[in-house]
């Protein structure tokens, strides 16, 4: 049926949303700062792919680990350079910092000579394959991101509850200052984090580059993470894939059912909702100042 | 005879799984200075956060001035007479002494919005009637030096006293103080005793504070509850509170029978 | 050195604290009045520009700086303002009435965008507010019956009953004038109650409620008052550009408008002029040092957005307190001469610490 079709597309989607969100997320359980750079870094992770497969020759593969490294030390060098000297001011300055470092990461993609202004294809083995199965059409591509997603998720979610990295990192966003004392190496756990965040966003750019192509605009589909991380419940690892599939199914619902325009801000309106009734978000915590 | 200001009966809250207080009932009168102390983690400050309202019982009644007090919104609580002070000190960081104690007049305000857009002749000779109270509760207390200083840079001590400022310009008639002498030396805690002298005898505040000094306790107190895992132990004077059998439980520990563990000793040497 | 000594209460109201105040204010105003005879057309258009992003910026400071509510959708505030200015000007509405209800249709807007400030905090009304802001501009986009959709709207020219503002002088002459009047409201506001609540709401919204601020009361007035004067800086906007559509008022503007009142300095009037200023001289910089760099650079699209961002990461790292911060620094050291110590403005060196509570 085409409701069943429309809805696995937007599970796909969803799934790129809940990586994006993901990458907020593990940032924010990290070092309880927001991030507004996250589509950013999954534009360069993109360009990174596209430069290693189309310009270097290199097999789809190896394109995909090498991006993630250098997107791991992009991610790394950010937070040394730019983040942590900061950390410790308001959560609206560092915010106003993030933006600040996707703006110059799109200034400077953009102003590559020729690559910059286009949109490239990204050539992946899986393009073209797509399942039968029944009356629906399954893309590859499609089911390449659902089961990446849910293979990270799952990995993330056992490093932050049972590894000592993952119980380090909680510590830490909780009070920098009792983790430097216990002795947890506070600098280089952040900077992991973003690291490790770059990374996530990478897998999403790779991931959503053959749908919507790479260009240098790509990164403001990381808008709609937000309202996949506040829908989740913006403490929660499991939380931001749940909630990142739920605003695309509804989107992809909204495109098929609903007139034109209300696919755009289908997001929003569920988020506004979220926060109405249930402002911690559906796997999110209760947060309370204790006077 | 006085009246009763404020009585809580049978005054319980639940978080979650956690009773922080558990069928509370005292009763304060008009014009005393009324102590609660207990071990850390008794429920004094959460009594506090119930009376100003931050919470909301889960059963049990609150009255003030023979007014029901549990369903009263917490910035309507100001406006009926109770100012509080905070156990970690919760003042205006980025304005100056004199901007927090302006803001604690705000309950006695008479003009609004339009006329203070246009800054009226009203706004005008309101703002200079507020800043000749918020002068006197300056004097009161002594800090004229600091008035014009950002309370981010002032030191723990003065700031404690900002605090009580800040809550006597609202012009209560019952006060509420957290902790009022923690982290202050010996000196500044006698200037704290003889302070809340003078707001009991001078300006006819009455007094319920949440103290562990237990010599300001005697020396300012009227009466005394001692509280204990959320439940009330004891009420009376300082020196019947202090030595009630179960609130020296509470703070020493029971006297165990230690005999079984006592060496025995042999008649020879 | 200044000392003032202050012998009235008086002294501590009103708004030109002493004689230097009245001097170089005073300076500036004559100033701006005779501008259009001693400036440039071009540099009088900027001006104009400047005004009008400065009354935006009033509002967003009044919002983000002095209740501490944070909003990245303040754009679609303007863009209902500019709108309603299209709207009524296609009918000869006097430029007055125009101005009130695109102030005051604003403001309605901006008390149903505050709704969720009363639940939710910090980032989560981040969100909200970016999140009002797209359906506000899908909304106009769509509402093609009276906005014109996608395709845009023009705007007539601005009249007061039978005169026709239709010079650039005379046109800068309403801008400086509704600018004045909306700073001087501001002003108001911020020295007396309601402005202190602000304030108090900001710092410690636990004991703002303790002293008798109606938080819900506050906020929403925060809102619409920062949309109010959104929708004004748009009505006039509007007038300006001659031609406005829906992605003119999208987030990318709502970004401006926050990088103007970060980098004017957060929490300060003087932060919403000095951050127009820069907004709308950094791109004539950009454009003058764009024949001094390499052609490759130089001739780059991107060069602009890559300045932006540059100059934001620098201002948010280094000066804090924003080009208001600096001018402070800079006046004490003059003021204090030769006793200006280093660490004067330092700010403590705080650790992050989690304000959650499980």
């Amino acid at each position: 049926m085409q409701v069943l079709q429309v809805i696995f597309s937007g599970v796909a989607q969803g799934c790129i949303y809940g990586l994006i969100a993901l990458g907020f997320v593990l940032i924010y359980k990290a070092t309880e700062t927001v991030t507004f750079a996250q589509g950013e870094l999954m534009m360069l992770g993109a360009f990174a792919g596209l430069g290693c497969v189309t310009y270097l020759g290199w097999p789809f593969g190896v394109a995909v680990v090498v991006s993630m490294l250098v997107m791991a030390c992009i991610g790394w060098l950010i937070e040394r350079v730019v983040i942590n000297p900061v950390l410790g001011e308001p959560a609206f300055a560092i915010v106003m910092l993030t933006i600040g470092v996707g703006y110059v990461a799109r200034g400077l993609v953009t102003m590559i000579p020729n690559i910059g202004t286009e949109t490239h294809n990204l050539p992946v083995p899986y393009a073209d394959i797509s399942f039968q199965w029944g009356s629906l059409v399954l893309g590859a591509t499609q089911l390449v991101v659902m089961a990446s997603t849910a293979v990270l998720c799952g990995l993330l979610y056992l490093m932050f509850k049972y590894s000592r990295v993952g119980i380090a990192m909680q510590a830490t966003s909780q009070n920098q200052l009792a983790a430097y004392y216990m002795g947890i190496p506070v600098k280089r756990l952040n900077s992991l984090v973003w690291a490790l965040a770059a990374v996530v966003a990478t897998i999403a750019g790779l991931l959503l580059a053959p749908i919507t192509f790479v260009h240098a605009n790509m990164g403001f589909i990381g808008l709609k993470a937000f309202p996949a991380a506040v829908v989740g419940g913006f403490g929660s690892l499991p939380g931001a894939i749940v909630g990142g599939i739920l605003i695309g199914v509804v989107e992809s619902l909204s495109g098929f059912w609903l007139p034109e325009g209300f696919k755009d801000v289908a997001a929003y309106v569920v988020v506004l909702l979220m926060l109405v009734f249930k402002p911690n978000g559906l796997f999110g915590d209760n947060l309370r100042k204790k006077v | 005879m006085s009246d009763i200001l404020l009585s809580a009966h049978e005054l319980s809250v639940r978080f979650g799984g956690v009773l922080a207080v558990n069928k509370v009932s005292f009763e304060v009168q008009q014009g005393e200075v009324f102590t609660l102390i207990g071990p850390n983690g008794a429920g004094k400050t959460t009594v506090f956060n119930l009376i100003s309202r931050l919470y909301t019982p889960t059963s049990g009644h609150l009255s003030y001035q023979g007014r029901a007090l549990n369903d009263m919104p917490a910035h309507s609580v100001a406006a009926a007479g109770i100012a509080r002070t905070f156990q970690n000190i919760e003042l205006f960081e980025h304005a100056s002494v004199l901007q927090n104690l302006l803001i604690g007049r705000h309950v006695h305000r008479h003009t609004g919005f339009w006329q203070q857009m246009l800054f009226l002749p009203s706004v005008r000779a309101e703002e200079i009637s507020t800043r000749r109270k918020v002068e006197e509760v300056i004097d009161f207390l002594d800090l004229q030096h600091y008035r014009d200083t950002m309370v981010a840079g002032l030191p723990y001590g003065i700031r404690k006293v900002v605090e009580l400022a800040r809550a006597l310009c609202t012009e209560p008639q019952l006060l509420l103080l957290d902790e009022p002498s923690s982290g202050l030396n010996m000196e500044e805690t006698a200037d704290m005793a003889f302070w809340i002298q003078d707001i009991q005898k001078d300006l006819g505040i009455t007094v319920l504070m949440v103290e562990h000094d237990m010599s300001l306790v005697s020396k300012v107190s009227d009466r005394v509850l001692a509280m204990n895992q959320g439940e009330v132990l004891a009420v009376g004077t300082a020196a019947q509170v202090q030595s009630h059998p179960a609130v020296i439980e509470a703070y020493l520990g029971g006297i165990l029978d230690v005999s079984a563990f006592k060496r025995e000793t042999t008649g020879a040497a | 050195m200044r000392f003032i000594f202050k012998t009235s209460y008086q002294q501590d109201i009103q708004l030109a604290r002493h004689g230097g105040h009245v001097f170089w204010y005073g300076l500036l105003l004559w100033g701006l009045v005779t501008a259009p005879w001693w400036l440039q057309e071009y540099w009088l258009t900027q001006l104009i520009f400047v005004m009008i992003y400065s009354i935006m910026g009033l509002g967003l400071m009044l919002l983000a700086g002095f209740t501490g509510l944070f909003s990245i959708g303040n754009a679609a505030f303007m863009g209902v303002g500019a709108y309603v200015a299209a709207v009524l000007s296609a009918h000869g509405t006097p430029f007055p009435l125009t101005l009130a209800l695109a102030a005051g249709l604003s403001a309605l807007v901006g008390a149903v965008v505050g709704l969720p400030a009363l639940r939710v905090k910090g980032i989560f009304l981040g969100i909200a507010t970016l999140s009002f802001g797209f359906i506000v501009e899908e909304g106009l986009a769509r509402w093609e019956s009276v906005t014109g959709g996608n395709a845009g709207i023009h705007v007539k020219a601005m009249v007061f009953g039978s005169w026709k503002v239709d010079s650039a002088a005379s046109f800068y002459a309403v801008c400086l004038g509704v600018t004045v009047l909306s700073t001087l409201f501001v002003l108001n506001v911020l020295r007396s109650s309601t402005g202190r609540a602000f304030v108090a709401i900001r710092d410690s919204e636990v004991s703002a409620q303790s002293m008798g601020i109606h938080l819900a009361y506050y906020k929403t007035l925060s809102f619409m008052l920062s949309a109010a004067l959104a929708g004004v800086g748009g009505a006039l906007y509007a007038h300006k550009m001659q031609f406005i559509s829906p992605e003119q008022f999208g987030i990318l503007q709502s970004i401006d408008l926050l990088l103007m009142v970060v980098i004017g300095g957060l929490g300060s009037v003087h932060g919403a002029f000095l951050g127009a200023l820069f907004l709308i001289t950094l791109p004539q910089f950009i454009t003058l040092g764009k024949d001094y760099l390499p052609a490759v650079i130089g001739q780059a699209p991107g060069l602009q957005s890559l300045v932006y961002g540059l100059v934001l990461i620098a201002f948010v790292m280094f000066e804090p307190m924003g080009l208001y911060g600096r001018w402070l620094k800079i006046r004490t050291w003059f003021e204090l001469f030769p006793f200006y110590r280093k660490g004067m403005f330092k700010r403590q060196k705080s650790f992050q610490k989690s304000d959650r509570l499980k």
